[in-house]
């Protein structure tokens, strides 16, 4: 029998999964509470104890690990024009993995960099300008960060005629930087793989002990590896396949945790019904992360977004109130026992949550009027055809009604314009396996894949 | 350095027009010419063309218009290119820019009150707009 020993270092808990790869089934399952302020291999201990006492004794196994703890990985991407540069800088970041906290645009002003200092990013992203193109901005945004407070590295993926100089001017200012190909070399063409390699390189090689996970990591048989990067790479596998075994097809995923929501798709987005595309082509593999987006640590800034849409209406307000700041002052809290009366109100933030994450994920299409008839323009994805949604994260699985909540990630005419999957099946990752599977499908794809087809349920 | 010393030009059609052909054509000659060219295709917005020029830091943005509403597309082209801080970019304007066969030298005069710098009448030979570049870069 051979064991697969999967953990996940989150924020609050660090959760352990055991495999037995030979079967093909997940055997045990344990959690404990992340001890990063301490020493981070107590609590990794005290959940592989509780393994140990459901499995008895089990040798050999193989240890796999990865991590959200200690604030995940922080970034800040930065760029030229919104839809351009400081896109493909944003999304570069969230595919690598990253908990991209804020994206700037032109040239930076002191009140950013305060902001950024306020931040404390891991990695601050600098891009703009394609190649050849402006690097004025890529320049002066240099000399902005490289005054920046803040013990960060800096990756440059901006105009390459400007790198260089970039570079020094950044390392002048003390800052350690990488320098990678432009995000947008040409016009409208993203080339966002290099950046993303170099991003998981400084997370395994740098980052990873920064955060206090050095010592624990020396017990793993492969590099730690961020955990959205794991979740990115199972929702790949879900959908593509591999030798062996076949995929899922086009397929989206929504993770929504208490700080972020993540969301996923896994789908060519090409127009579906002859419109044209403006804007830039986004990948077949496109993450985004919600950082004002969560059920715990963000739901302050969930609640205002949802004000601004005019939502929540049907509660008596003072019980809201009651439940923010519940959920404020314990973000480990459920909508359980004494505070079950707050599960309708956890539940429809939970639906709010997805909605306007779906929103800002997916494409939109717009009617316009020409002497010769209407025509469409599309920006961002078509996600209209996808046939699966899988829904993750404790705030949607734990829910009495993960379906009313997951609805929202669907086509509505409420949202006439967002082009968001027609007729999904949805499925359910009930056992939180979506990250484990991720790091699985490292060494044995085929059977990560397979345990993800079995568990994963459709709800009606 | 690649680019940084050639003439950068970003060429498109537009508004919603969706006459192709003489924007590939122009792709082409533009290129051959010994520029760097970014070509947003056709319906192409005063956004797209303005933000292409930030991030290309272009000199030249050459608007095709055939189906003739040129000029109501490209009124206020040049203001945005100011807020953008594309100061002294060069604005052309060339195709079938208005309806009908109008008496062109009261065309140009409307399109030059709108800031833009060349404005041509139909069928007009790229190798034109290539002449005139090299005057009006000069300056
Ligand atoms: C093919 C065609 C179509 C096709 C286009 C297919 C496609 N996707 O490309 C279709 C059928 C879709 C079409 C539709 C329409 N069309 Co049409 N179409 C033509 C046609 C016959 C040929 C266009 C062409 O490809 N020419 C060949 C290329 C190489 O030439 P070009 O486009 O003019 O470009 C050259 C020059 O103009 C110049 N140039 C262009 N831009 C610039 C810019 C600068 C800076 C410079 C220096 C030079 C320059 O250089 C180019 C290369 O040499 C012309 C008539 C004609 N013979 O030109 C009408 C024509 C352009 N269409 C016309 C019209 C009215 C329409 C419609 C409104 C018709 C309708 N009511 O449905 C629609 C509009 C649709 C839309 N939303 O855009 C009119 C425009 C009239 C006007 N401006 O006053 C024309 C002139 C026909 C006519 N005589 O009435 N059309």
């Amino acid at each position: 029998m051979s064991i697969y020993i999967l953990t996940d270092f989150g924020s609050t808990y660090t959760k352990m999964m055991a495999v037995d790869v030979d079967k093909g089934e997940i055997i045990a399952f344990s959690k404990s509470f992340t001890t990063i302020e301490t020493d981070v291999t107590e609590g990794y201990n005290n959940a592989l104890a509780g393994i140990k006492s459901q499995l008895g004794d089990f040798v050999p196994a193989v240890f796999l690990a990865c991590s959200s703890a200690a604030g995940g990985l922080k970034i800040v991407s930065s760029g030229l024009v919104p839809d351009l540069t400081a896109k493909a800088s944003r999304l570069a970041a969230a595919s690598a993995g990253g908990k991209v906290v804020k994206t700037y645009s032109y040239e930076l002003t002191e009140f950013e960099m305060e902001e950024i200092t306020a931040i404390n990013p891991d990695i601050v992203l600098l891009s703009g300008g394609i190649d050849g193109g402006n690097k004025k901005v890529l320049l002066q945004n240099a000399e902005t960060i490289a005054k920046t407070e803040g013990d960060f590295f800096v990756i440059v993926a901006g105009n390459r005629s400007g790198a260089m100089e970039a570079r020094k001017i950044l390392e002048g200012g003390g800052k350690r930087v990488i320098v990678c190909e432009n995000v947008m070399p040409t016009f409208g063409k993203l080339n966002i793989d290099p950046t993303k390699v170099a991003i998981r390189d400084l997370f395994i090689e740098n980052i990873v002990s920064a955060k206090g996970l050095d010592k624990v990591a020396g017990m793993m048989d492969m590099e730690i590896i961020p955990t959205p990067l794991a979740v990115y790479e199972a929702c790949e596998l879900l959908s593509k396949g591999c030798e062996g075994e076949k995929g899922l097809g086009e397929l989206m995923a929504y993770d929504l945790g208490g700080a972020t929501c993540d969301v996923y798709s896994m789908a060519d987005g090409l127009p579906k019904s002859g419109a044209f595309i403006s804007g830039i082509q986004e990948p077949f593999a496109k993450r985004t992360v919600e950082g004002d987006i969560g059920m715990r640590y963000s739901l302050h800034a969930l609640y205002d977004l949802i004000c601004e849409e005019g939502g929540l209406g049907d509660f008596d307000q003072g019980d809201v109130a009651d439940w923010l700041d519940i959920c404020k002052s314990n973000p480990d809290v459920l909508p359980q026992g004494e505070y079950s009366k707050y599960a309708q109100i956890d539940s429809s933030f939970a639906g709010w949550a997805i909605r306007l994450s779906a929103a800002r994920h997916v494409g939109y299409v717009e009617r316009i009027f020409t002497p010769s008839g209407e025509v469409f323009s599309q920006e961002g994805k078509d996600l209209t055809r996808v046939e699966y949604i899988i829904g993750s994260g404790g705030a949607v699985i734990n829910a009495p009604d993960p379906k009313m909540i997951l609805q929202e990630a669907s086509y509505s005419p409420r949202d006439l314009n967002a082009l968001k999957p027609q007729n999904p099946k949805i499925l359910l990752d009930k056992e939180n396996a979506l990250a484990a599977m991720g790091l699985l499908a490292r060494r044995h794809p085929d059977i990560a894949l397979r345990i993800m087809k079995n568990s994963f349920t459709e709800i009606e | 350095m690649e680019g940084q010393d050639k003439v950068t030009l970003v060429i498109g059609v537009i508004g919603a027009d969706v006459h192709a052909v003489g924007n590939k054509i122009l792709n082409y000659t533009f290129t051959k010419a010994g520029f760097n060219v970014v070509n947003l295709g056709v319906m192409v917005s005063q956004t797209e063309f303005v933000e292409a020029a930030v991030e290309a830091d272009a000199d030249v943005i050459m608007v095709s218009s055939l189906y003739g509403h040129g000029e109501i597309d490209v009124k206020g082209l040049r203001e945005k290119c100011d807020e953008a801080g594309l100061n002294n970019i060069l604005l052309y304007v060339g195709g079938n820019i208005v309806v009908g066969k109008q008496n062109f030298e009261e065309v140009e005069k409307r399109f030059l009150a709108m800031g833009i710098n060349r404005a041509y009448p139909p069928g007009t030979d790229p190798q034109t707009a290539i002449k005139h570049l090299a005057e009006d870069l000069k300056k």
